[in-house]
Formats: C-alpha cells, sequence, structure tokens
C-alpha cells in the first residue's frame, strides 16, 4: 500500500550495560499512514521512547544495538541506514519533539538561530530567507511578536511558548513525519491541551503524519487516529481510537481505561489503579509479560507469550483471553460478556 | 489462527500474582555496603590505600630498622650516593637520607591528617551554624567565607607563617585556619536541604522526632561528602607544608620533614639528584594515593550511580 | 548584567580592603620589630629608624597613614634594602612574572582544553585514559618536584635548555612547562567532565534531531557550552600559578616578583613583604574580578536578565 508512510517490523533493541543485557524493545510492529496520528501509549519503562528514538537512530549504539527488524520508510530501511544517511533524513524528512522542552534547547543559542540551523542545511537556504521563514514558523505556532522572539534566548520563554519553539524547529523543513515524545508531559493541564490543539491545527495544515508517544490516555482520545498500547517492550494491543476505547480487548487496557479520570462516568465510579509494577528487563517473564498482574490470568499466559489475534482489519490484540478454550469474561469498558 | 496443541487445562484462571510482579531482581544493599562494595571493585583505589597503609608503616618502621638518628652526622661520609650501607645516600652533613626521608614522614603525614581533620571540624562547625542559622546570619557568614578565599589558601598560610614563626605547632595553626571553607560550603548546603526535609516532615508528623531525622539522614547524606572532602584536604596540607618548608617558613633543621629534605636536595640537585629525588618520590606517591582514594571514594559514594 | 557587575565589584573592593587591613595587623603583630637581627644600632639611630618608618606611631595612626600611601599608590621603602622602595622591585620584577605566568596560563589553558575535549569525544579509548593519568599527576605532584626534574633532565643532563635565569627564549621553556603542567592537567579534567556533562545534556539530542552535522553539534553546541564553566576555572587556575610561581622562580633562579617574595620572608623584609603580599592579593582579586565579567558576558542566561 503506498498509502503507508512507515512500516516498523518486528523492532528489537536491546542495551548491554555492566549488569547484563536489558530488552527495551522486543519485537514491535507498527505502521503509520500519509497525514494520519498514531499514538503509542503505555507507562514509562515500557519501550516506547525507545522505540521513537530508534526510528530517528538517536540511541546511542553502543551501548543499544538494535537486535532484529526493520524500519521501512518510503521504501528504504532506515534500521540500515549509517550516520552520514540518517543526517539527511533527520529534522528534513522526520522530527521529533522531546519531553522537557526547558531542556532540549540549547541555552546559550538563540532561538531564532535554533530554527534556522535546520533550514539552513536542508533547505540550503540562505541566512536571509532561513530567518524569513523561521519567523514565519514562530507566528504558525502561536508566538506573539515574532520577530522579538526570534532574537530571545530558551530562558526568557515560559514552559509553553518553549514547546511551541520546539514544534516550529521541528516542522521548519515540513517533515513527512513528527514524532513527539510526551510533549506536554512537563506542561501545564491548561497548556496542553493548547499544545494539543496547536499540533493538530498543524498537521491539518501541513498534511504531518504524527506518532505521538504518551502514557496519558487522556491527551489521546481527541487527537489519535490509531492507538498502540505498549507493555514491557511489545505492542499488546492496536487499533482505531474508537476501537481502543469503546472495545478494547486486553486487561492492561481496560486497566488504563479504568485508572483515567473520565467526566461522563459520574462521581460514584472510583478510580482503580492497576496494582504492581511492570516487569524488569533484564530478564522479561517468557509468558505474557501483564500476566502478574492480570487478574484474569491463566496458567497458559506464565508460559507462553500470546498469539496475535485479528479482531478485524484494524484491531488486533495479544491475549489468551481470546482463545476458544478461554472462560468468558465479562469486558468492564463494554459491559457485554466475550 | 488458533494454535494446535494447546491442553484445555492450560487456561485455568490462576489471576494476579502480585509478589513475582514487585519482585526485584537484584539483591538491595544497604547504601553503605554498596558504597564498600563499588570501593572494592576499584582496583585503583585498593592499591592506593594499601600503598597508603605501607607508608604509614615505613614511617614508623622506617627508622628503626638503620643503626642510625636522623640528626646523626658524619663528615667523613657527606654527600655519599646511595649504597648497602646508606640506602638512599648521605646529605651534605652526612646524615642517613633514608631514615630522614622516613622520619620526616611521620612529620609530613601527622602535620596533613591533623590539619586536615582540625580543617574540616572547623568547615563542619561553621558550617553547620550558617545553615541552621539561616537568614541574614547566613548570607554573611557565607560573604566573610567567599571574600576570605578569594586570595588563595596559600597565600593565607605564608602570611600566618610569617607572623607565628616556623614550627611543627605553628604550621598546623597556620594550614588548619585556612582550608575551611570548602567543607563550610557543604556542611551549609547539607544543613539546608536537611531543614527543608525536616520542615516538611514536621508538618506530617507533628513535629515529632526531628532529631531522629537528623540523626538517620544528616549523617548518611552528608558523611559521604565530607569522608571525600578529608580524603582530598590531607594531601592539600602535606603539600602546604612541603611548599613552606621549600621555601624556608616550615620545619627547620635539624627536623625534617618531606618538604625541607626536597629543600636541602635541591641546593644539590645538579650534582647528586638523590638528594631530592628521595624525599620528592615520596611526597609524589603519597599526594598520588591519597587523591586516586579520593577519586575512588567518590565514586563509590555518588548515590546516582549506584548499580 | 549591571547589577551583576556591580554586586562583584564591590565584593572585589571589599576583599581588597580585608586584605590589606589583615595583612597590616598581621606584620605588627609580630614580636619584635625588624631590626633586631641587625647588628647593634645605637639607639640614637634605632629612634631614627622607628620614626621614619613611623614605628613610635600608635597603630591605629599607622594603619591610616598606610592607607592614605596605597591611595597614592605608595608602597613603602623596603626595610632590607634602605636605598629602594617596594614600588620599585616590584615595577623591574613584575614584567618578568607577568610574562611567565601568561604564558604557562596560555599554555595550560590551550592544551588543557584541547586534551580535555579530545578525551571527551573519545570517552574510554586510549587517549582519554592517558588524560585521566595526566590529570591525576599533575594535581599530585608538587610544581616544584616537576621543575627540579626538567631542570635536571632537560638541563643539567640532556643539555636541551639553560637550567637558570633569564633572556632568550630558550630560558622560558623550562619554567613554562613546569609551571603550565599542573595547568593542563587541572583544566584538562575540568574540561573532560564539563564536555561529557554537556554530552549528556538533552539539546545535544535536540541538534542531533534536526540532523546537523556532528562536527556542527561538536563545535556550535557541545564544546560552545561546556567551555562557559572552564572561564570561572582559569579564575581559579590563575591563583594556582601565582603561587605556583613563587617556588618556580627561585628554582630558575628567574628575576620576578616571586622570587623577591620568597626573598623577602627569609629576611623578614616587612615592608616588601607586606607590599607584595598586598600587591598579588590586589592582582587576583582583579583577575577574578575580569573572569566574573567575561563570564557573564558569554553565558547569555546572565547577560540577559529576566
Amino acid at each position: 500500500m503506498d498509502n503507508i508512510l512507515l512500516d516498523v517490523r518486528d523492532l528489537t533493541v536491546s542495551f548491554d550495560t555492566y549488569a547484563g543485557e536489558v530488552q527495551a524493545v522486543r519485537g514491535t510492529t507498527f505502521h503509520v499512514k500519509k497525514g494520519e496520528t498514531l499514538a503509542i501509549v503505555g507507562e514509562s519503562g515500557c519501550g516506547k521512547s525507545v522505540t521513537a528514538q530508534t526510528i530517528m537512530q538517536l540511541i546511542p549504539m553502543p551501548p543499544g544495538r538494535i537486535k532484529k527488524g526493520n524500519i521501512f520508510f518510503e521504501g528504504k530501511d532506515l534500521a540500515k541506514f549509517t550516520d552520514k544517511q540518517m543526517e539527511a533524513v533527520r529534522g528534513k524528512d522526520i522530527s521529533m519533539i522531546f519531553q522537557d522542552p526547558m531542556t532540549s534547547l540549547n541555552p546559550t543559542m538563540k532561538v531564532g538561530k535554533q530554527i534556522m540551523e535546520g533550514l539552513i542545511k536542508h533547505q540550503k537556504m540562505n541566512k536571509a530567507e532561513a530567518k524569513e521563514r523561521a519567523i514565519e514558523m514562530l507566528r504558525l505556532v502561536g508566538m506573539p511578536t515574532p520577530e522579538k522572539r526570534f532574537e530571545q534566548y530558551p530562558h526568557e520563554f515560559s514552559g509553553g511558548m518553549r514547546q511551541r519553539a520546539m514544534i516550529a524547529i521541528a516542522l521548519a523543513c515540513n517533515p513527512k513525519l513528527l514524532i513527539a515524545d510526551e510533549p506536554t508531559t512537563a506542561l501545564d493541564v491548561t497548556i496542553q491541551a493548547q499544545i494539543m490543539e496547536l499540533m493538530q491545527d498543524l498537521q491539518k495544515k501541513l498534511n504531518t503524519s504524527i506518532i505521538l508517544i504518551t502514557h496519558d490516555l487522556g491527551v489521546v482520545a481527541k487527537v489519535a487516529d490509531r492507538i498502540a498500547v505498549m507493555y514491557a517492550g511489545v505492542i499488546i494491543e492496536s487499533g482505531t481510537a474508537d476501537e481502543i476505547f469503546h472495545n478494547p480487548q486486553h486487561p492492561y487496557t481496560w486497566g488504563l481505561l479504568k485508572s483515567v479520570p473520565r467526566l461522563d462516568l459520574g462521581q460514584k465510579e472510583r478510580l482503580v489503579p492497576i496494582d504492581g509494577t511492570p516487569p524488569d528487563l533484564f530478564a522479561p517473564p517468557k509468558g505474557c509479560p501483564f500476566a502478574a498482574r492480570c487478574e484474569y490470568a491463566m496458567k497458559i499466559c506464565k508460559e507462553i507469550h500470546p498469539e496475535k489475534t485479528n479482531l478485524n482489519s484494524s484491531h488486533y490484540v495479544h491475549c489468551w483471553l481470546q482463545h476458544s478454550y478461554a472462560p468468558n469474561v465479562k469486558n468492564p469498558i463494554t459491559g457485554e460478556g466475550r | 489462527m488458533e494454535q494446535v496443541g494447546l491442553e484445555k487445562d492450560m487456561f485455568e484462571v490462576v489471576g494476579k500474582d502480585l509478589e513475582s510482579a514487585e519482585a526485584i531482581i537484584r539483591p538491595s544493599l544497604t547504601y553503605w555496603a554498596d558504597a564498600w562494595r563499588r570501593l572494592k571493585e576499584n582496583k585503583l583505589a585498593i592499591i592506593a590505600l594499601v600503598v597508603l597503609a605501607l607508608v604509614v608503616i615505613m614511617a614508623f618502621v622506617g627508622p628503626m630498622i638503620r643503626p642510625f638518628t636522623y640528626d646523626q652526622q658524619d663528615f667523613t661520609k657527606i654527600n655519599q650516593e646511595p649504597s648497602s650501607e646508606h640506602w638512599f645516600g648521605t646529605d651534605a652533613l652526612g646524615r642517613d637520607i633514608f631514615v630522614r626521608c622516613w622520619s620526616g614522614a611521620k612529620i609530613s603525614l601527622f602535620i596533613g591528617m591533623v590539619s586536615a581533620i582540625i580543617n574540616v571540624t572547623i568547615g563542619i562547625i561553621y558550617g553547620g551554624i550558617s545553615g541552621y542559622l539561616g537568614g541574614y546570619v547566613d548570607i554573611i557568614m557565607m560573604r566573610i567565607v567567599e571574600i576570605i578565599y578569594s586570595i588563595p589558601e596559600l597565600l593565607w598560610v605564608i602570611l600566618l607563617m610569617v607572623v607565628l614563626g616556623p614550627g611543627l605547632k605553628t604550621i598546623i595553626i597556620a594550614i588548619s585556619i585556612s582550608g575551611w571553607g570548602g567543607m563550610a560550603r557543604l556542611v551549609r548546603g547539607q544543613v539546608l536541604q536537611l531543614k527543608q526535609m525536616e520542615f516538611v516532615l514536621a508538618a506530617k508528623t507533628l513535629g515529632a522526632d526531628t532529631s531522629r531525622i537528623i540523626a538517620k539522614h544528616l549523617i548518611p547524606n552528608a558523611m559521604g561528602p565530607i569522608i571525600i572532602n578529608l580524603t582530598f584536604q590531607v594531601p592539600g596540607a602535606i603539600f602546604t607544608e612541603a611548599f613552606l618548608s621549600y621555601i624556608g617558613l616550615g620545619i627547620q633543621p635539624p627536623l625534617a620533614s618531606w618538604g625541607s629534605l626536597a629543600q636541602e636536595g635541591t641546593l644539590m640537585l645538579l650534582i647528586k639528584p638523590y638528594q631530592m629525588f628521595f624525599p620528592a618520590l615520596l611526597i609524589s606517591i603519597t599526594m598520588l594515593a591519597f587523591n586516586i582514594l579520593g577519586d575512588g571514594l567518590r565514586d563509590s559514594l555518588d548515590p546516582r550511580l549506584r548499580k | 548584567m549591571l547589577k551583576y557587575t556591580l554586586k562583584r565589584g564591590i565584593i572585589a573592593l571589599i576583599t581588597i580592603w580585608v586584605i590589606i587591613t589583615v595583612t597590616f595587623f598581621l606584620m605588627r603583630a609580630i614580636p619584635g620589630d625588624p631590626f633586631t637581627n641587625e647588628k647593634k644600632i645605637q639607639p640614637q639611630i634605632m629612634e631614627n629608624l622607628k620614626r621614619k618608618y613611623g614605628l613610635d606611631q600608635p597603630l591605629i595612626v599607622q594603619y591610616g597613614k598606610y592607607l592614605q600611601n596605597l591611595l597614592r599608590g605608595d608602597l613603602g621603602d623596603s626595610m632590607k634594602y634602605k636605598t629602594r622602595t617596594v614600588n620599585e622591585m616590584l615595577r623591574t620584577s613584575f614584567p618578568v612574572s607577568a610574562k611567565l605566568g601568561l604564558m604557562s596560563i596560555a599554555v595550560g589553558a590551550g592544551l588543557g582544553i584541547t586534551f580535555g575535549i579530545i578525551a571527551a569525544l573519545n570517552r574510554g579509548k586510549a587517549f582519554d585514559y592517558f588524560v585521566i593519568f595526566l590529570a591525576v599527576i599533575g594535581v599530585s605532584v608538587p610544581g616544584f618536584v616537576f621543575a627540579a626534574l626538567f631542570q635536571y633532565w632537560f638541563g643539567a643532563k640532556l643539555q636541551w635548555f639553560p637550567v637558570a635565569r633569564w633572556g632568550t627564549w630558550k630560558h622560558y621553556v623550562l619554567p613554562v612547562a613546569a609551571l603550565g603542567f599542573s595547568s593542563i592537567a587541572y583544566i584538562a579534567r575540568m574540561m573532560r567532565t564539563s564536555m561529557l556533562d554537556i554530552l549528556s545534556q538533552d539539546y545535544i539530542r535536540t541538534a542531533k534531531a534536526k540532523g546537523l552535522s556532528r562536527r556542527v553539534v561538536t563545535w556550535k553546541h557541545t564544546i560552545r557550552n561546556a567551555i562557559l564553566p572552564i572561564v570561572t576555572i582559569l579564575g581559579v587556575n590563575i591563583a594556582g600559578v601565582v603561587v605556583g610561581s613563587f617556588v618556580i622562580e627561585s628554582i630558575y633562579a628567574i628575576p620576578g616578583m616571586g622570587k623577591y617574595y620568597v626573598q623577602s620572608i627569609q629576611q623578614n623584609d616587612y615592608t616588601l613583604i607586606m607590599g607584595t603580599t598586598i600587591f598579588y592579593a590586589v592582582i587576583l582579586v582583579i583577575m577574578m574580578y575580569l573572569t566574573d565579567i567575561v563570564y557573564g558576558i558569554v553565558d547569555p542566561r546572565i547577560r540577559i536578565d529576566e
């Protein structure tokens, strides 16, 4: 299908540390179509950031290494690219924004110049053109008095403005794919909403595909077209936003949804946290990684990693509850029996 | 597609297994046990520790194993190269350099350690008071430290030595008075941190047990940097003493310290280099060992590097 | 920025005043007077000498006079070399020491920064270990040991360079090497640490994510930020070089301030000691102040107040 922009297949990334091998990403497969927003959701340490940074080859290798898998972007496998080849891709075809805008901007370089750098390198603009375009970008991301802001340093910006500046930098060369790694986690709730709105708005204008990485399902609701739920280095469920919110099939997804505050559930419903902590990735469990924390866990869950079940062309899940031998379980979100 | 060959009883529900969910793979050690373990793994630091132990032992044993005293002059044997009778040779007055080096070791090490300890103590008290009292007093006290420390310690020590006159006691006084600034700042920082913690905890526990909190938190948090600082102060003090003796303000003959020996050796440097070489070597090895040990301690006591 | 400059300036001035006062009262606290070591002097001449140096006045008055003289730039007469003033002796010896010191600092900073950068960029490899090794040696082995070593090996044994005195460029090499060694070691270590710290910062990752080349990321982003704290380090280093010069000049018989300082101490020439100490202190305070200012200019977070 030539509608697919990014096609990640069975990506496996490990880190070789003093204490042994950390299997951060253990065979993830997903794709992003042109113009769509894919959200990758999961708690800290589940491997979503590592996946994102591996696409851009920003992980230092050593100690990291891609054990296997492919990252197909416009027909080429980025996993096999050299650093030089990646330089031509980063900032130009694929861009990334990070979690903490305070530390992600060079404190001793004017913001305007930081936007211009990419323009000069990738679009071969001269200084005057780059400056004009940079100011334009600042205006595009909703920065008041962009000419003045162009000459200022990051410490003169507020948190929300810094993130806008990051977005301006990332989108300056009009990349086809934007990876946003927890872009709003470090910001106030009201600013969060503004930034998400801005990203949606820009996506429509520039037809950029977005991979949105977050641990917060609430942030994802309005913005994502498709959602992939990640746990302990593997994707355990994936589908359209509608399917995930209204017909989730994996107990972990149920847990995530039950722990998100929702306006429509009324005051009597309690938030239910998920007991326990994610497994240690030095020695990942051999079965389903969620088994220890799952109230529906079966003997087989501890032994064998669940196979993939395709519920339809867009929605799949890795869970033994889908097997015909498994007992009927009431879906806590939809209320249906299975 | 459904896998063939799976037994139906595998699908019996067993529910959560939180014990394994919360199991920690790596054994957890206390802060000090972990620090000691890390230090032991640092081979260089252990070598340094052993070397220092040897130097200290020799400081006592050295003079005893040769039949000379440190001030015994023999005008028939001046400026002799190292030989089987005089292992490090003799100086311009026929004194045995081996014995002088090791009795000098005693003095240099003594000055180094005592000054360092007094230094650290003054620093802890000053910094502790400044941090505890806080407010204007704290600001003024820290400004005083800042002003005093715009001038290098050595300059202060020289001034004090000129006033106090040379000698063992005066050297210790001079060095102790001049070097406590770093420790003061450190301890003050810890106390300020601790005050914040104390405040928060007090709000929760209604002010109960604040002294236990100080004991349980201040000691582990501050001890690490204090030990490290102490380890680095000693070579600094040894160097200062050597420097003073070298310019004539330190230990006076016939007493020997490494610095005074080096100074005496310099006069004959171009003809009989060994006279300077031995004390210089001892100074260097000792300071090197202290610095390596200090680095090792710093690495092993840094909680962020726990593995 | 202005507030910062003023604040630092006031502290500098107070520091200088403290030094002068402390030095003055310390010198006056020395038991006996400076003439006790001299051969017997007749009481009448003693009276005259005391009056000349103002030693018969109450302490506070002496202090006042001293301050007055200082403001005029007059550091007094040497007590040992009675025909020469302190100013005179400083004037001839200062340029020599200044040259030696500046060269050592330049070499120390130049090589130190370079080594530190290369070590950090090649972490864990041979050069890195070499630099760490150098750094530890440089900080542990006292300056006078290096001075003596160089003098013996490169001067006497190999005869590559003159053993002492001052004159041609050849005379510079050994003393600058001896003085500069610990500077190189210290600065290299600090630069390496600073580089490693910056390399782990998020904004370096952002720079890479923009597709900038390794060279640009290293120079415009990493080094540009890593070198900032080194400005402050240089201030500390200058103090170390000044102090080190006392011994180096003595060993190499270089006619600089340090040599005279050591001599004055050994000869109990109190006005010379006082004058030189104050002079050194003032220079150091001014240097520290300048480094603070330079740092304020170079770091936009200070240059541009919120």
